[in-house]
C-alpha cells in the first residue's frame, strides 16, 4: 500500500493518454454490463425455475392443447403432490403491440403452485369470487397504469367467443409481485372456467399442466411415470422440469449467448491492445526512472509489481466506472422494458465476473511491459539516459 | 498553389515514419476494425432475417386469414370459406380453376443440429396450388409427396438446420410416422424453414377436420388486392383479413429485425466512442513523437494548415485501413452463416443466413471515417499549434 | 589510517562487444578507508563509472572481489544486492534522476519505502534529510519547479535519507554552473566531515576534485594515485 502514491502518480503521468485509456475501458465494461443484463433476461426463466415443479406439455408441440381429462390422472400419479394448469391466451391490450402473457388458470390453486408470487389475501379472495376477475403482475400494472377495480378489455387473436366476439372483458381484482428480483411478473391471470365456457372452440382442453413433486419423490421418475401413462394415446405428453422447459424455450431464440460472447470477445481483445499499448508506451518513456528505482534498492519483483499495479489500476478505474454506469442504465432499462423483456438484470455474478476480467485484463495488458521493466539492466538503462 | 503540395509533402513525411510508432497505429487500426466487424456482424443478422422473410412474399399473392389473427397460427377458416375465397373476384384463374392453396399450419418439435434441443418447426399442409401461388419454389431432390400418404418434403434450410430430416429418412411426430421424400428450394426464403405435406393428410393427423388456417391466392394483378378485399368484406359468410403476402411477411420480420437493430446501433455507437479514444490516443502519441519534426517543418516555413491536414489524413488512413479490415473479416466470417430463431408471430423457427451486404459494408466504412475524423481532429489542432521554439528546445 | 570501508581485490571487468571482449578494469586493487572523500578522474571510457557501479553493487566483476563493509558484493545475488543497496549506499547522478511525478519530499522518501518505517517516521526522516541539504522549504515542489542545483540537493537528500555509510557520485556537478557546483561540492564536504559519510566521486572536473581528500587517476583500467593538494 505504501507504493500506492507512486503507482497513482505514474498512472497520471500523461493525463490525456490515461484518460482516453480509462474511457475506452469504461465503454467496454458498460457494454459488458448491458449485454450481460440482456443475456440474463434470455435465461432468467431457467435461473428462477423451481426444481420441484414439473411442466406437462403435448409431445408434438407446446402449442397443441391437452385434454382437461388428464388432470385427475396426473394428480393420482405417485409422487405428485398437487397439480394445476394454464393455457395460452395470446391476446393484446388496445393495440397489437401491447402483448404480454395472459393465462386462463384455476384460481383456486394456481397461487399455491407459485409461492414466489405474493398477492394480498383479500385480493386473492376477491379474484376467486369473481368469475370475470383477473390479476396482473406489478410490472404490468405499472406499465399500463392499472388499478384494482379497473375494467380491462383484452382483444383475442386466437380465442373468439362463442357469440363471435373478440373482446374479453375482465375486472382487475388484484396485483401480485414476486420476491425474486430476477423473476418476472409481467403476466395476467384469469378464470379458466370463464374462458372455457365462453370460447368458440377447443373446449375440454388446457395448454399445459404444472405439478409439484411430493417431498422425497424423484422428479425424473415422476416425469417418466406421467409420460408412460399417456404413451400411445392421441395426446402423448412430455414432462420436464421447469428449468428444462424454460431452457428449451430460450434456446429456440437461437444462440444468443454465443453472439453476445463473440461481441464481448472482440471488444475485450481491442481493449487489451489499447491498454497494453498505453502501458508499453508508459514503460518505454521512463526506462531511466525505473533504473533509478532499482539503483535505490527496489527489487526486480517490486518494479514488476509497480508496473502491473498501474495497469490493473487503470483497468479498475475504467471498469468500475463502466460497470457503475451500466448498472444505472440497466436499472432504468429494466423498468421500461419490464412488460416486453422481463428479467433484464445485472446479476452479482456478472459483476463479480466483470471485476475478475478487470484484474485479468490489467495483468495481461501490463505483463509484457512489466516484465520488460523487471528485466531492465540498470547500467544499460542509465547509460542510455 | 503551394497548399496541396505542402500538405502532400508533410503527409508523406508522416506516413514515412509510421513504422516508428507502429504499436499505437496498429491499436488504432484494430480498434476501428473491431467496430466495423461488430457493426457488420450484428446488422447482417437483421439484414439476413429481413431478406429471408421478405423474399418469401410477393405483391401479387394475397393471403387471407380469419379477422384479428396476427398470424396463420392463430387463424382458422372452414372449407366452405376457402371455397368462397377461391371464387372471389380478383383471383387469377388457370382455365377454370383458381390459382390458390388453402393451407394448414402446425408446429412440430424437431431437434436443432447445433444444440440438440427441441425447436418449433413449422409443418405446413398445402394443396397442389402451393407451387403456383409461390413462384420460386422448386423440388431440389427426391420426389414430391403423394397425396393421402404420410409423406412430406422439407425446405432446404430446415434440412440443414434440424436433425433427422434427410431425404429418405423417417421421423415420428406424436403417433404418426412420416417419410421425408424430398427437399425443396424457395430462393432462401422463409418457406425453406418449413416442412410441407398434403393438407388433407395433415388435417387428419392433427384432427382438424376439414378446416384450414389460411388461403393463398394468386391475384390477377397487384391492383386486384383491393377488389378481392372489398368482395370478401361484403360477404357475410366470412370475416377475413386480406393482405398481400409481402405485407404479411414484412410485418413478421419487423419485431425481430427491429430488436436486432435496437441492440446493434447503440452497441456500434458505444464501440465507436471507444474506438475514437483509441484513435485519439494513437494520434496524440503520433504528434508527440513527431514534435521535433513538426517544429522543424514549421521553422522551415511550412504552414500550420498543412500540419493539421496531414495529421487528419494520417488518422483517416488508419481508420480506413481498420474499416476495410473489419469489413473483410465480417464478410469472410459471417456472410452466409446460417442460424435459426423463433418467429414470435408464428411461434416457429425461421432459418436464415447472415447477410453482410454492400450497403452494410459502406455504412461500416462511413463509421470508420467518422471515427478517423474525430480521432484526428484534436491531435491535429495540437500539432498545428505546437509552439515551434519550445518544441525545438525540448528535443 | 582508520578502518577500511571498501576494498577491491584483483578486480577485472570485461564487456563483450560483439565477438570481442573489452577489458575495462584490469586486476585492480583498491582500499578505501572509512571517512574518505575520494575523487576519481580520467578520460571517458577509462572505467571510472564501471568502478563506481561495482562499488555500488550495480555491476559484478568478471573476476576478483568487491568488499564493502562486511559484505562481499561479488558473491551476492541480484535481489540481495537490491536490498543491500537500499541501506548501505547512496547514489548521486549527473542528471539528478529524480522522478518527475513526485514532489521533492516524496522523492527523498522513496528509498524509505523499502524499509519497515511507518509513514510518520518516513516523513520525519525525509524532512531531516531535506533540512540537511538546505531545501526544507522546497519540500512540496516538483522537480520541474526546481533549479538544477536544487534538484541535485534533493538527489543528495534522497541518497542520505536511509543513512548509508557510502555515497557514490557520478559527475555530480557535470550539469551545473561553477557557483552551483561549488555549493554542491561544499555540501558533500559537510556530509563527509560532519556526518561521517565516505564519498567516492567520479568527475572530469579538476576543480571539483580539489574538494576531495585525495584523487586517483583512472586510465586504461588501472589507477594511479595522485595526492590531493
Amino acid at each position: 500500500m505504501k507504493y500506492f502514491r507512486l503507482v497513482w502518480k505514474n498512472v497520471w503521468r500523461k493525463k490525456i493518454r490515461t484518460s482516453l485509456t480509462i474511457l475506452s475501458v469504461l465503454v467496454a465494461f458498460l457494454l459488458f454490463a448491458l449485454l450481460s443484463a440482456l443475456g440474463y433476461a434470455f435465461k432468467a426463466g431457467v435461473d428462477v425455475a423451481d426444481a420441484e415443479r414439473l411442466v406437462v406439455i403435448d409431445k408434438i408441440s407446446l402449442i397443441n392443447p391437452i385434454p382437461m381429462s388428464y388432470q385427475n390422472r396426473i394428480a393420482s400419479t405417485p409422487g405428485v403432490q398437487s397439480v394445476t394448469h394454464a393455457s395460452w391466451f395470446g391476446g393484446f391490450y388496445q393495440e397489437p403491440r401491447n402483448q404480454f402473457g395472459q393465462f386462463p388458470v384455476n384460481p383456486e390453486n394456481y397461487f399455491d403452485m407459485y409461492p414466489e408470487f405474493n398477492i394480498p389475501p383479500e385480493q386473492l379472495e376477491a379474484f376467486k369470487n369473481n368469475r370475470t376477475g383477473a390479476v396482473v403482475g406489478q410490472e404490468l400494472a405499472t406499465t399500463y397504469g392499472w388499478k384494482v377495480g379497473d375494467r380491462i378489455p383484452i382483444q383475442a387473436t386466437i380465442w373468439t367467443k362463442a357469440d363471435g366476439g373478440r373482446t374479453w372483458d375482465f375486472v382487475l381484482e388484484g396485483i401480485f409481485s414476486t420476491d425474486d428480483p430476477r423473476g418476472s411478473s409481467a403476466l395476467m391471470l384469469f378464470h379458466y372456467d370463464y374462458f372455457e365456457e365462453a370460447r368458440a372452440f377447443g373446449k375440454g382442453t388446457v395448454g399445459w399442466y404444472v405439478l409439484r413433486v411430493a417431498n422425497g419423490a424423484d422428479p425424473v421418475q415422476v416425469a417418466n411415470a406421467i409420460d408412460l401413462q399417456f404413451a400411445n394415446s392421441p395426446n402423448e405428453t412430455e414432462t420436464s422440469t421447469e428449468a428444462a422447459f424454460a431452457q428449451s424455450f430460450t434456446s429456440q431464440f437461437g444462440n444468443i449467448a454465443l453472439i453476445v460472447t463473440m461481441i464481448l470477445a472482440a471488444v475485450f481483445f481491442t481493449l487489451l491492445l489499447v491498454s497494453g499499448n498505453t502501458m508499453s508506451q508508459s514503460v518505454r518513456e521512463r526506462i531511466s526512472e525505473l533504473a533509478v528505482l532499482k539503483t535505490l534498492g527496489f527489487t526486480d519483483r517490486t518494479v514488476l509489481g509497480i508496473v502491473l499495479s498501474e495497469s490493473i489500476l487503470i483497468m479498475m478505474m475504467g471498469g468500475l466506472l463502466g460497470l457503475g454506469l451500466g448498472w444505472l442504465v440497466v436499472q432504468g432499462l429494466s423498468k421500461q422494458m419490464a412488460a416486453f423483456l422481463p428479467g433484464v438484470f445485472l446479476s452479482p455474478g456478472a459483476m463479480g465476473g466483470a471485476v475478475a476480467i478487470m484484474i485479468g485484463a490489467g495483468i495481461l495488458a501490463g505483463i509484457f511491459p512489466a516484465v520488460k521493466a523487471m528485466r531492465l539492466s540498470i547500467i544499460d538503462a542509465l547509460s542510455r539516459a | 498553389m503551394r497548399g496541396p503540395k505542402q500538405i502532400f509533402a508533410v503527409t508523406w513525411l508522416n506516413l514515412r515514419n509510421l513504422p516508428q510508432r507502429i504499436g499505437s497505429s496498429v491499436v488504432a487500426v484494430i480498434g476501428v476494425a473491431a467496430v466495423v466487424l461488430v457493426f457488420a456482424a450484428v446488422l447482417s443478422m437483421a439484414k439476413g432475417f429481413e431478406r429471408t422473410m421478405i423474399s418469401a412474399g410477393s405483391d401479387d399473392t394475397a393471403i387471407i386469414m380469419r379477422s384479428g389473427s396476427t398470424s396463420e397460427l392463430n387463424s382458422g377458416l372452414s372449407n366452405e370459406q376457402a371455397l368462397i375465397i377461391a371464387e372471389s373476384p380478383g383471383v387469377l384463374k388457370d382455365g377454370d380453376a383458381p390459382v390458390m392453396s388453402a393451407e394448414l399450419y402446425v408446429v412440430v418439435d424437431v431437434k436443432k443440429k447445433s444444440t440438440g434441443t427441441d425447436a418449433n418447426v413449422p409443418f405446413r399442409g398445402v394443396q397442389s396450388g402451393a407451387f403456383d401461388v409461390r413462384k420460386n419454389v422448386s423440388l431440389a431432390d427426391g420426389r414430391m409427396f403423394e397425396p393421402g400418404k404420410n409423406e412430406f418434403i422439407v425446405g432446404r434450410s430446415a434440412q440443414q438446420e434440424f436433425a433427422g430430416l434427410e431425404t429418405g429418412s423417417t421421423i415420428r411426430f406424436g403417433q404418426t410416422e412420416w417419410s421425408v421424400v424430398g427437399s425443396f428450394e424457395a430462393g432462401g426464403s422463409v418457406s425453406e424453414s418449413e416442412l410441407w405435406t398434403d393438407v388433407r393428410v395433415l388435417q387428419g393427423a392433427y384432427r382438424r377436420g376439414n378446416g384450414f388456417q389460411s388461403v393463398r391466392v394468386k391475384l390477377q394483378s397487384e391492383a386486384s388486392l383491393s377488389e378481392l378485399e372489398a368482395a370478401l368484406e361484403a360477404d357475410p359468410r366470412i370475416n377475413p383479413d386480406v393482405m398481400s403476402e409481402k405485407e404479411y411477411y414484412s410485418g413478421q420480420a419487423a419485431p425481430i429485425s427491429q430488436f436486432i437493430k435496437l441492440v446493434g446501433y447503440p452497441l456500434t455507437i458505444l464501440m465507436a466512442i471507444g474506438a475514437v479514444f483509441g484513435a485519439l490516443n494513437s494520434m496524440y502519441s503520433s504528434v508527440s513523437v513527431r514534435g521535433k519534426e513538426i517544429a522543424t517543418l514549421r521553422a522551415l516555413g511550412f504552414g500550420p494548415l498543412s500540419i493539421l491536414v496531414s495529421t487528419m489524413i494520417e488518422s483517416t488512413i488508419l481508420a480506413l485501413v481498420g474499416g476495410l479490415l473489419g469489413g473483410a473479416i465480417a464478410y469472410l466470417a459471417f456472410n452466409g452463416f446460417q442460424v435459426s430463431t423463433l418467429n414470435g408471430a408464428t411461434f416457429s423457427q425461421v432459418v436464415f443466413d447472415f447477410a453482410v451486404t454492400p450497403d452494410l459494408l459502406i455504412d461500416g466504412l462511413k463509421a470508420a471515417l467518422i471515427i478517423g475524423a474525430f480521432g484526428g481532429l484534436f491531435p491535429a489542432i495540437r500539432a498545428a499549434r505546437l509552439p515551434v521554439a519550445q518544441a525545438l528546445r525540448e528535443l | 589510517m582508520s578502518e577500511i570501508l571498501a576494498r577491491l581485490e584483483g578486480v577485472s571487468r570485461t564487456y563483450k562487444k560483439g565477438k570481442e571482449s573489452v577489458a575495462v578494469l584490469n586486476e585492480l586493487d583498491l582500499e578505501i578507508p572509512q571517512g574518505d572523500f575520494l575523487a576519481i578522474m580520467g578520460p571517458s571510457g577509462s572505467g571510472k563509472t564501471t568502478l563506481l557501479n561495482l562499488l555500488g553493487g550495480l555491476d559484478k566483476p568478471t573476476s576478483g572481489k568487491v568488499i564493502v563493509g562486511d559484505d562481499e558484493l561479488s558473491s551476492m545475488s541480484n535481489s540481495q544486492l537490491s536490498s543491500w543497496r537500499s541501506s548501505h549506499v547512496g547514489f548521486i547522478f549527473q542528471f539528478y534522476n529524480l522522478l518527475p511525478v513526485l514532489n521533492a519530499h516524496r522523492n527523498v522518501e522513496l528509498p524509505l519505502l523499502l524499509t519497515d518505517f511507518s509513514s510518520k517516521e518516513r516523513a520525519e526522516r525525509a524532512s531531516i534529510a531535506l533540512d540537511i541539504v538546505g531545501l526544507a522549504e522546497r519540500a512540496k515542489h516538483y522537480p520541474r519547479e526546481l533549479s538544477g542545483g536544487q534538484e541535485q540537493r534533493v538527489a543528495i537528500a534522497r541518497a542520505i535519507v536511509s543513512d548509508p555509510s557510502l555515497l557514490l557520485c557520478d559527475e555530480p556537478t557535470g550539469d551545473l554552473d561553477r557557483d552551483t557546483a561549488d555549493e554542491i561540492l561544499r555540501l558533500l564536504q559537510v556530509l563527509n566531515r560532519d556526518h561521517g559519510k565516505t564519498i567516492i566521486m567520479v568527475t572530469h572536473d579538476a576543480q571539483a576534485a580539489e574538494y576531495a581528500k585525495r584523487t586517483l587517476h583512472c586510465d586504461k583500467g588501472t589507477l594511479e594515485a595522485k595526492e590531493a593538494a
